[in-house]
Formats: structure tokens, sequence, C-alpha cells
């Protein structure tokens, strides 16, 4: 039994330890956010958040994981309310098929926390783990200068506030 | 836990239509029609002139179905794979219905609830669907109408609808309240009264696309994130190659994994089952170290690919042989081609989910065609096509034939083994890379004769491919169907017949060319498994006619996009080419060292849509790296409904297309595929993408839609080559220009 | 501490240079420009391989930047210095260098104008390199594309930003004359010695240097370093899992080796120029190298198959969470038996798990492998981001404890810091504040 910290719910999961993060979420949380890519760290569709950083949850063993706190593309915003990257990644209908767009948002998320204001350099250097097959590169783009342009993202990683089954 | 499929979510922001009212089945999910029994949907008559797929499918009320409360469901045989059809097929509904869409439910591919449009493919779901859509909403108007007038005793022509109503005056009969039966199950008529085009209020705006916000929220909104009662998880473990034999397999242990309930096994099919899905994929590492394969050399050594595929038998098609009368030429120009495998390399891996209970075998798919995915299935499970339904659900990028309907043929198999239990296949990344069916290696050879004047007279081309087509019906087209104990051998590869064509998609120009001979090579025997990719044959003939057109006005002294009007009749295309070229500010900066703009254009299929695509490029000589800078594209698509969903996949085609140009090869050894992952496949990311791209739409009010979705593949191909001929003064002619091949050709 | 000692040793320095004034002043030579069409193409051709053997191209380009046109800053104990523009360019490259300047730049580490370089550019390697050599390798570099491009200023501390005071450096350090055959040896050897010790500078980074930066003799390639990672030994002394053959070191050199891996760090751009070299060139130096490390010890072989063949299953109770971040983690590619590409079979076969500094495994683990862009190669994800210090340093006891035979690293968690400072911020962790670890994963108890 490891317990973890999702979008600022302890979650006590029965799984190995070495368990890596991403099946958690998916298997064991019923969450679709994080998407399995390649499982080798080398597209960057599994990314989500740990402490804030941009992570690849397919790679990361559980047993790093107590006592820090995870944050998926659930944790960002609701389709009621979306939260900042995701509202201007709609508002740039930047997706084809979408598949990459969640590890994306995650990753443009990080960067921004991190540097409010990038350059274009910035975040292309910052995006370069990420692959996307559609060719939605310049959209993606797009939408990250859009979502620089709303102001600092929030940081999602305050207190654990409770827990859910 | 609830069973929750992408068809719910992905219309979250859409009215759910309520109980249909005159249906030959019901309206309600999937899941719980499943619950419930399946009824089949019965078999269309094909009724000949109708417009678009109404041909297929001329019930009226197989397309669209109006519920009490005026709950508009419209139904599709097409399937969403990323490229809006959704959206633009609410559209183009709405806009003859006259209701706002948000009112409308589509139903997308199923064959328990739709019409069988085939495959969504070859940019041909606005052309097919679109059109039978606008007209059976067209008509389901006029018959609304009808009924309104009859129950207010008016002359129909006095009536308007708007806002989902028939009005008359100050009275409202909203659509729902008109319709009590099967008013809606009639024949569709050839003609319909279409909205006048100037006077469209939703076709032609920019709807935002109704399936992006579920998928960017992490709602369930692909085959992936389905999850049901009771499911397992399993994995599939395949021999090295097609040529492999088991030798030994040390399957015990593995059984007695943690969480593992089964090793699935049928001749050299190869499957563990867990009940989580990390269990799974030990347990299937642990299969596959088990395993011990006879694993015979039967590849050609990848350097001499091309040798060897000229060598290989080919049947010969002469798709175009034209004798007008031209002066002679003065001067012959030759150059031949060569373009390598080329991965459809999804981001998300192919995965379904399938259910035998009580007897029919359900399957959730993200298959290009579920009516043939079905056929297929059906004969190799051995049940009546009945018995099997397959439901499309949305899978990650599709780009063509790729696992989809392999990876269904593997979940169908391992559910047919664990009966009751609803199985999860879905593939690692290696068995993308290494099974999915390629885009096939291929050969053109070009030799052309100008006049004095700097005009073609002569024209001929040859064009040699395998199949681009090796997709189900047949089971012996399913994967894993070949590996069974009684295997399904695949058939006998077929080239797809002009006007498409398959290889010699493209193969015949567009320009005025007086005397012309086009020969299609077609190669029946496939040294590594082959099908559609994007665009098929047109990316390889459009690059080579394209390049070869620079060629020839280079040794005409002629500018490219001069050349191509001087020999362009076509007044739409002549546009597309003058607007991209204005738009891009044709030539460019000829100054600035070591870039250079290119310029090509193509109507694919020479039915579908025109797109002219010029970029610039940027060579840096001592590394052969290519940088696509800017590019700039004019498309024209007849009537165009989603602007926005068009610009999308043109941008999209053209990163992708300069993604396969510029890195993209798949290699192999003696005897088995090396591109396994991202690692041996390299593709585009974020630093080599371009500055800026630009998509301007001609606008064709009234015309019918002509398809984008593959528009882009050859032109930017043909534009990134030129431009590197510009740039710096070399003819790349071999796809995909790695920096190793453009070093060698730029010397020292 | 070491900055104190340094200036020490600089100020007698500099009392010395009274001495020898006449070597620390050098003329400026007159300007020369020859038209490019002078070269013979083959002669340029030759060039270019030397200059890849030479691995010109990684100091003298700027990430982003124009080739060869200089910029990049190139970080040394005594500070920072920016490599130059080696493009013919007039005004801020080398275009009115004469051969003669080339050549006294190369074999005496003067530029044109009389400037004393810094050794990080190494004129002790290159004095050994034939006049035609350099000629070719003039005609090559005189042959590329002028850029206009002013490299900065070294960035160096008083007193070391008089460059004067190099000359002392250059007394006490720099041995002239070329490469002298050993007639003892093969030809090829002697072709490899050359390579390796000329234009390769194989010493710069695999031997160790003295406290004024400069190769120490008689510890030749007994190991060294660059940029923050450790070079090898490459005598009698390298430690590696499996012991270099010819052939394997001549596939690790330009490529990839299916016993050693390939080339990661401040080498990945020595061995993607290789691959781009005549392959008798690459062969001649595996051989030079492979004898210099001699015939290994009976014992060493089949060492790697016997460790690697040990239970993933850590029997220190110590080693149980560095063994569970390793199943999570690494297990899917290390594990795979060289099934994913450009694995090994296991991580026992890498030599860097058995040397006695641990750099390398942490900058791995931290920084992860990336290809050239839109080139095959591996691809390794850096951890930076998902694991702590302490969780790294557990999981390099294990690694080390696992898959190799050598003593365990000490003080891992400080060094795993001081890799991770210095890494510039990338992706995701960009400004972003050290994670602070709970404290059950907290090491040393
Ligand atoms: S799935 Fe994790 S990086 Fe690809
Ligand atoms: S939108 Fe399809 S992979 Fe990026």
């Amino acid at each position: 039994m490891i317990r973890i910290s999702v979008n600022g719910y302890e979650h006590t999961v029965d799984a190995d330890p070495a368990t890596p993060l991403l099946y958690v979420l998916r298997d064991h949380l019923a969450l679709n956010g994080a998407k399995f890519g390649c499982g080798l760290g080398q597209c960057g569709a599994c990314t989500v958040l740990v402490d804030g950083k941009a992570a690849f949850s397919c790679l990361t063993p559980i047993s790093v994981l107590p006592g820090r706190r995870i944050t998926t593309l659930e944790g960002l915003g609701t389709p009621e309310e979306p939260g900042q990257v995701q509202k201007a990644f709609i508002a740039e209908q930047a997706a084809q098929c979408g598949y990459c767009i969640p590890g994306m948002i995650m990753r443009a998320h990080a960067l921004l926390q991190a540097r409010p204001d990038p350059s274009e350099a910035e975040i292309r250097a910052a995006m370069d783990p990420q692959l996307c097959r559609c060719g939605t590169h310049m959209r993606i783009l797009a939408a990250i200068r859009r979502a620089a342009r709303e102001g600092a993202v929030p940081s999602y990683v305050g207190t654990i506030e409770g827990t859910r089954p | 836990m609830t069973a929750c499929t992408s068809q719910d979510v992905s219309r979250r922001n859409l009215l759910k239509a309520g109980g249909a009212l005159f249906l030959s089945f019901s309206l309600m999910r999937p899941y719980d029609l499943l619950a419930q029994g399946v009824e089949s949907a019965a078999g269309p008559v094909k009724v000949p002139g109708l417009p678009g797929d109404l041909a297929k499918e001329p019930m009226l009320d197989a397309w669209i179905r109006i519920a009490a409360e005026g709950g508009i469901t419209v139904f599709t045989g097409k399937a969403e794979l990323g490229q809006g059809i959704k959206t633009a097929l609410i559209q183009v509904a709405a806009e003859q219905l006259d209701v706002d869409p948000s009112l409308i439910r589509l139903v997308t591919a199923d064959t328990h609830g739709t019409p069988n449009e085939g495959f969504t493919a070859g940019s041909h779901s606005m052309q097919e669907s679109g059109t039978a859509i606008m007209h059976a909403a067209a008509q389901v108007r006029e018959i609304l109408i009808g009924l309104a007038a009859a129950r207010l005793g008016l002359p129909a022509d006095g009536l308007r609808t708007g806002e989902g109503a028939v009005l008359a005056g100050e009275t409202r009969l909203p659509y729902g309240a008109l319709v009590s039966g099967h008013e809606l199950h009639v024949q569709a008529q050839p003609h319909s009264r279409l909205k006048d085009p100037s006077t469209h209020r939703v076709i032609g705006r920019d709807l935002p696309r109704v399936d992006i916000p579920a998928k960017l929220m992490g709602a369930a909104a692909y085959v992936h994130d389905l999850r049901l009662p009771g499911m397992l998880h399993a994995r599939i473990v395949r021999p090295p190659s097609d040529a492999a034999r088991l030798i030994a397999l040390e399957a015990g242990a593995v059984e007695r994994m943690p969480g593992a309930v089964r090793v699935v096994r049928d001749g050299l099919f190869l499957a563990v089952v867990a009940e989580r899905e990390f269990q799974a994929v030990v347990a299937g590492r642990a299969l596959a170290a088990g395993a011990r394969w006879n694993n015979p050399t039967t590849l050609p050594p990848q350097p001499e690919i091309f040798a060897h595929l000229e060598a290989l038998r080919a049947d010969e098609h002469v798709i175009l042989d034209r004798q007008e009368s031209a002066g002679p030429g003065v001067r012959t120009l030759e150059a031949a081609y060569r373009r390598h495998y080329q991965l459809h390399g999804s981001i998300g891996p192919s995965c379904a989910v399938a259910w035998l209970q009580d007897g029919t075998m359900t399957v959730w798919t993200h298959s290009q065609g579920v009516y043939p995915l079905r056929a297929a299935l059906a004969e190799m499970l051995g049940m009546p096509p009945e018995q099997v339904r397959c439901i499309h659900t949305e899978g990650a990028g599709c780009y063509g034939h790729n696992g989809a309907d392999d990876v269904a043929a593997d979940a169908a198999l391992v559910a047919r083994a664990l009966p009751g239990r609803p199985i999860r296949v879905q593939w690692m990344r290696e068995d993308e890379h290494l099974w999915e069916p390629y885009g096939p290696a291929m050969l053109t050879r070009m030799r052309a004769a100008l006049d004095a004047e700097g005009r073609i007279v002569d024209w001929a081309y040859t064009v040699r491919s395998n199949t681009h087509l090796t997709r189900p019906p047949g089971a012996g087209q399913l994967l894993p169907a070949r590996h069974l104990a009684q295997p399904f051998p695949p058939p006998e590869p077929k080239p797809i017949p002009q006007p498409e064509g398959g290889g010699d998609r493209n193969a015949i120009p567009l320009y005025a060319l007086p005397r012309a001979r086009v020969v299609h090579h077609f190669v029946p025997e496939m040294p590594l498994r082959v099908s559609a990719l994007r665009s098929l044959g047109a990316y390889m003939n459009v690059f080579s006619i394209e390049s070869f057109l620079d060629e020839l006005a280079a040794a005409a002294n002629t500018d490219p996009v001069a050349f191509r009007l001087k020999h362009m009749e076509d007044r739409r295309a002549r546009e597309v080419i003058m607007t991209a070229a204005e738009r891009f500010g044709w030539p460019g900066d000829r100054q600035r060292e070591g870039r250079g703009s290119g310029f090509a254009f193509a109507r694919y299929k020479n039915l579908g849509a025109y797109a002219a695509i010029a970029c610039e490029v940027e060579v840096e000589r001592e590394t052969g790296r290519v940088r696509l800078v800017r590019a700039v594209a004019a498309v024209d698509a007849g009537q165009v409904v989603s602007p926005d969903g068009i610009r999308n996949q043109i941008e999209g085609g053209i990163l992708q297309s300069a993604s396969w140009t510029l890195y993209e090869q798949a290699t192999f050894a003696e005897n088995q595929i090396t591109s396994r992952d991202w690692s041996t496949y390299p593709i585009l990311r974020f630093a080599s993408v371009p500055e800026r791209v630009e998509v301007h739409l001609v606008e064709r009010p009234g015309e019918p839609f002509l398809g984008t979705g593959e528009a882009a593949q050859g032109p930017t191909a043909a534009a990134l080559a030129n431009a590197v001929a510009y740039a710096v003064g070399i003819r790349l002619r071999e796809v995909p220009f790695t920096q190793t091949r453009v070093k060698a050709a730029l010397g020292v | 501490m070491l900055r104190w000692w340094l200036l020490a040793l600089a100020t007698l320095v500099l009392v010395a240079i009274a001495g020898f004034a006449a070597l620390a002043w050098q003329p400026s030579l007159p300007p020369a420009a020859l038209p490019v069409t002078a070269f013979d193409p083959s002669l340029v051709a030759r060039g270019r391989d030397l200059a890849l053997i030479g691995n010109c191209n990684t100091c003298h380009t700027q990430e982003g930047g124009k080739a060869y046109a200089g910029g990049k800053p190139i970080p040394t104990p005594f500070g920072t210095i920016h490599a130059t523009n080696v493009t013919p360019d007039p005004e801020t490259g080398i275009g009115q260098w004469s051969l003669t300047a080339f050549v006294r730049s190369m074999r005496e580490g003067v530029d044109r104008e009389g400037n004393h370089l810094y050794p990080a550019f190494p004129y002790d390697h290159y004095a050994r390199v034939t006049d035609e050599d350099l000629a070719a390798l003039y005609a090559f570099l005189m042959t590329r594309r002028a850029v206009r491009h002013e490299a900065p200023p070294p960035d160096l501390p008083f007193p070391l930003n008089q460059r004067p005071l190099l000359a002392g450096w250059k007394l006490l350090f720099l041995k002239a004359g070329s490469y002298r055959p050993d007639p003892a040896r093969s030809v090829e050897w002697n072709r490899g010695a050359y390579l390796a010790e000329g234009l390769g500078h194989c010493g710069a980074c695999h031997t160790p240097r003295n406290r004024l930066g400069a190769e120490i003799a008689s510890e030749h390639y007994n190991g060294g370093e660059a940029e923050n990672w450790w070079g090898p030994p490459l005598n009698a002394s390298s430690p590696a899992s499996v012991p270099w053959t010819e052939a394997s070191l001549f596939n690790y050199l330009r490529d990839w080796d299916p016993k050693h891996g390939g080339a990661v760090g401040p080498m990945a751009p020595v061995s993607h120029n290789l691959s781009q070299v005549g392959e008798s060139e690459v062969r001649a130096m595996a051989t030079y190298l492979t004898a210099l490390m001699g015939p290994p010890s009976g014992e060493r072989l089949g060492r790697t198959e016997a460790i690697a063949a040990r239970p993933d299953a850590a029997p220190d109770p110590r080693l149980a969470a560095g063994e569970r971040i390793y199943a999570g983690a690494c297990a899917t590619c290390h594990a795979s038996g060289g099934q994913v590409p450009y694995t090994v079979n296991s991580l026992a076969y890498h030599t860097t798990l058995f040397g006695p500094d641990p750099r390398n495994v942490i900058q791995a683990v931290l920084r992860g492998i990336r290809p050239p862009e839109g080139a095959a190669g591996a691809i390794m994800p850096g951890y930076a981001e998902m694991l702590t210090d302490g969780q790294v340093a557990d999981l390099l006891d294990y690694l080390r404890a696992r898959f190799s035979d050598a003593p365990p690293w000490t003080d891992l968690e400080r060094k795993v810091r001081e890799v991770r400072e210095d890494i510039p911020p990338t992706s995701g962790s960009l400004g972003g504040a050290q994670v602070e670890s709970t404290p059950d994963l907290r090491r040393g108890g």
C-alpha cells in the first residue's frame, strides 16, 4: 500500500511500489488525462506535474512519490471551469486527434509556472520532449503564448485537502 | 463503476436526444444497448443517382431522427479521426435543418446503429457523408414544412423554418411536435432544395470543435479510456517477424505472476491476460522472455531495397496514353526518385476492447471501417456477422491503415478465450512501430522534353510500388489471424483502380501535356507489410512530378510558378497557385545565405481539394540540416464548411509531411524491423517546427465539398525539395532528406 | 580555496615571466587575403576529415549558431572562455590569417595579432600535427562560409586574464615538435597514435590535469574530466566492465557497440564526428588506444556476464528503495536484454558503473540523453524532475551494488546535488525551487 497525493486528494494504492505512476493514475484512479504513448520517456504523452514540475509518469515509480504532490490534467480544470492553459488550447483549437495534448498542457503549465513570460525559444526548448504526430505544433505554440498573455498560472500544488476513495 | 463511452463524453455540451420516436433500434448508449441485446440494422438497398452516400443508404431516417422533445440525432457511418468531421457534419445538418448546432447529437460509425459508409479514408468524408447529410437534412426540412402545412392548412411555400421549428407568422411548430411516426422513414430524392449558400449561417463559420473539450479536460474521450465492469487487460507477444516460428514457450511461471489470469495461445498468437494493466505489461515481458523463436533471414538488405523492388515482378498498367499534336522536343530531361518505407506512427498505440457476451462479440475500435472490420472479425472468429458488433470509439491520430483493425482482432481473440469478461488490449510502443502496415517504399522515373519555347511536349512517367491497400474485410488482412494455428493467409494484393489510384494516385499530372504516357508498375510481392498511409501514392507522385517540374523550369530558364501557370489550364488550379505565390511574396528573399524558396501544387487525386504550397527553407551546409522556416498554402476545398477545420488539417498536413520528408524512414536488418521506437524512427520535434505556417482558403460557395485531409502531403514534400535546390543548388531525389544524404549531395 | 591557491601560483609565474619576456612577446603577422578557389578540392576534403577528428566544430560552434562561427562558452576551472570564430570572415574570423599565422596558432597558441591563446584550445596536442595536415585543415576552414560574429572576450579573474602570463604556462607545458613515429610499432598503431595524441587530443579529457590546468605527463590517460563528466582512464587501469577490443572501440567511436553502448555527454559529439570520418582513421585510433589498455587480465574476462546474471532483487534491505526505482524507472529499457534500441544487455556492461567517479551516471540520470535533432539515437529521459537527490543517490547505490563489483560510492547525495546545480534549467524545471524530499526518503538516517 502506497499513499500518494493526486490533485489535492490522498489515495492509498494497492500496487507494487515499482509500478509507474501512469498505470496507477489510469488503471487504479480512473484518471484519463495522462496517456500512454511509448512508456519509454520518448514522447511526453504521459506528462504530469510532480511538485509542480513536468515529469514522465510512465517512468516514475510510485515508490518515489509519497510526500510529493502530483497534478494531472484533471487537476487543472473541469469542463465547466477549464484551467488557464486548457482555455488557451480551446481558444486556439489546438488539437487534431488531441491525444498528445494533455501532455502538452501539463508541460506548458510547468513552464509557465516557472517562467510566466517565456520567449519563443524558451517555449520551443521546453516543449521539445513532447511529440505530436498530427502536426498541431503551430497551434500548440500559439496556445502557450496565449496562456502566457493571460498572466501567471496558478500553482495547484497547495495543501492536501482531503481524501477521496 | 459506470461504463462510459466516448460518444457520451464528447457530446457533453450537446443536448442529449431523448427517447426516439420511430426507430427501428434504440438510440441509447452502446453499453446499454448491448446489455439489452442488439438488433441488426436492415441491409441497405443501393440506389444510384442519389447524392453522396445516400446512394448506399437511401432512407432518410437512417441519417436523421427527431425526438418528440425536439432532440435531433444525426447518424454518420464515418468516424472522427481527429480531423474534426463530427463538427463539420453537425454544421452541415444544422444549416439545412435550420437549428442551432448545439441541438444536434451526432452518432458515428457503429455497425448496429449507423449507415454503412465503408471506410473513413481518402478524404472522402465530406464528399460522401457530408453530402448525404446535407441532402437528407434539406429533404427532412421539406418534409417538416409539408407536415406543418398539412397541420395548419396553409400552403407550404408560405412557411419558413428557424430555431428548430416551422414558422407561420406568429405560429411556431417545433419539429418534435410535427413528427409522430414514420414520416422520415422515406427514401431520399435525387434533388434537394438546398439553402442558397449566400444565406448560410452555420456552414462556412468557425464552430469550435465539439470533441476538443472532453479531450482537453481528461474525460473519457478515447477507446484507451474505456473502462467496463470486470474488464481485464491483455498484452500480445508477437514473433520477431512474420517468418519466425515458435520453438519453445515457458508460460507456466507467467500464469503464476501477480494478477495474471491466463496465457492465451493459438498457434503463434500469444497473449497474456491480467487483472491490472501494469501486471499485464510485466507478465507480457516475462512471456516474451520465455518464448524462443526461429527467425530466418527473409528481408533484403536495406541499402538494396530499391534494387530489390526493381527486380520483383510487376504488373504494368498504362493509366494515361495521350498523343496530341505538338512540336518537337529540343531538350530532354530524365530523373528518378525514391521514397523509403514510412510509418503512421500514432502517438497513442492501437487499442481495442472486446467483450463476448451471450453469443455476441462487441468490439470498441478506432478502425477506419467498422463494417469491413466486422466482416473480417466474423470470418476470423467463425461467427455470423450479425453477432459481431463494431463500435467506433476514437483513437489517437490515424493517418491511414494502422494497427486499429489488428488490435481489434487481438482483443476479439482474447475475449473469445475468456467469455463474459471485457478485454482491453493496448499495444506497446514496439508493437505499433514493428507491426503497423507501413507506407510503401516507391520508385518513380521521369522523362520529359521541352520545345524551343520552353514548353513541355513529351512526358513519360512510371511509378513502381506495392499495393497501398491491405485493409479488411478479409480475415487474412488481420495481423493475428495470420499467426493462428489455423492461419488465414493474406489475400493476393490488388492495385486500387484509377481515377483514385493507389501507388499511382496523382501519377497523372493536372498540367496540359500534349503527349504523355503514365505507367503504373504494380509489384504484388511485399518485402514489408504495407498499406494505406495518408495520401497513399500521391505523396510520392506529387513529390516526383512537382520536383521534376522545377527541374524542367530551370532548364527552360523560367520561374517555377510562371512555368506551372504556363502549363495549367484548370481555372481553380491557377487561382490557388497564384494565391499561394502572392501570399508568400514569391519568390521571397533571394539574398540570404543558405535560404531558398520552393513551390509545388497538386489537386489531391485530381478529384479532391486543390492545394498550392510555397515554403522557405534554411540549409546548414556543415551539418546538412534542412529546416523548414515558413510555409504558405492556398487551398480550394469547394464549399467550405469549417474554415478553421480545413486550416487545421492543412497546417497539420504540412508539418507531418515535412517530418516524413526530412527525417523518416523505417529501417530493417536481415530478419527484422529495427525501427522499434522514436529513438530509431525520429520524427519532427519542436526544435525544428517552422516559424510560421499560413493557410489561405479560396472560397467556393455552393460548389461540392472537396476532401482536404490529405491535400498537403505531396505538395509539401516537393516544395521542400525545390526550396533546397533553390537555397544550395542540389536536387534531392530521395525521401527523406536526412542530414547524411544532404551532406553527401553538398560535398565538402 | 582553489582560487586562492591559483592566485598565489599565478603571481609566482608573474614574477618569473620577467626572465622570458622575449617569449611572451609575439609579433603580429601581416594580414593575408587568399582567394578561396586556390585550394585543391582533395586538400579541402582531407581537411574536412581532420577537422572532424579534431572535433573543431564542437567547440567553435555555439548552440543554435552558425558552424565554426565561435562564441560557445567553454567552462574551465578558472573561468569561462569563449571559442573564437574560425570562419574566414576577415573582421571577426580568420579571413586575414595566412597559412603561417594559422600554423603558428595551432603549434604555439598565438593568434595572428600575436596574442597568446588560452590552452583550452589544445595547442599542446595540435603541436604534434604535421605541416601537410595543418595545410589541409587550413584549406578546409578557409573554404567555409564566412560568418560575421564576434565571440565574447574570456571571463577570467585577474591575473588569469593577463595573456602574457600564458608564456610562462607554455614554457612549462608546451613541447614543440610534431609526432615522431615509433618504428617498433605498426603503421596503423602509429597512425592512431598520431591522430589520438595530435588532432584527436584524447588526453585533454582522459588525462588528469595539474593545478595550472596542464595535463600531467606522468599520468598519461589515467582518467580526466570535461564539463563535470568523468573521462575514464584509457591505459592499463581502464575500469571498463567488458575489456575493450579494437572492434568494439571502433564501433563505439563511430556509433554504438553492443558490449559498451554509445558515447554520451561531451564524448557524444566526438563520436558523431568520427562517424563521418574514413573508417581506417578511426580503426587506427582504436588500435592505438586498445594497445594502451593492454590485454585484460583473465579475471576480467567473463566477469560482466557473471554480474549481469545475478538476480535483480537486492539482498541488502538498505538497497531496496533503489531497487524499486530501478524496477519502475529503468528496467523497462535496461532490463530488456538489449531489446530496446540503444540499450546493452545489462547495465553491468557500462564502464561508468565500475569507475571511481559517479558523475557520469548522475549526469545521465539527471539530464537524460538526446540524439541530435531529427537523427536516430538513444533517447533517455532526464530524471531531474522525477527523482530527488536522495532518490538518485538511492538508485546509484543500488546500481553500483547490483551491476558492478566495485566498492560503494560515497557521499552520493552531495555529488548529485552538485551536478544538479550545474545543469542549466530546462523544461519543467525552469527556475523552479528544489523540492525537499520527505523525511522517510531522506538518506543516511
Ligand atoms: S508515454 Fe511517457 S514519455 Fe511516452
Ligand atoms: S493532436 Fe494528434 S498527436 Fe498531437
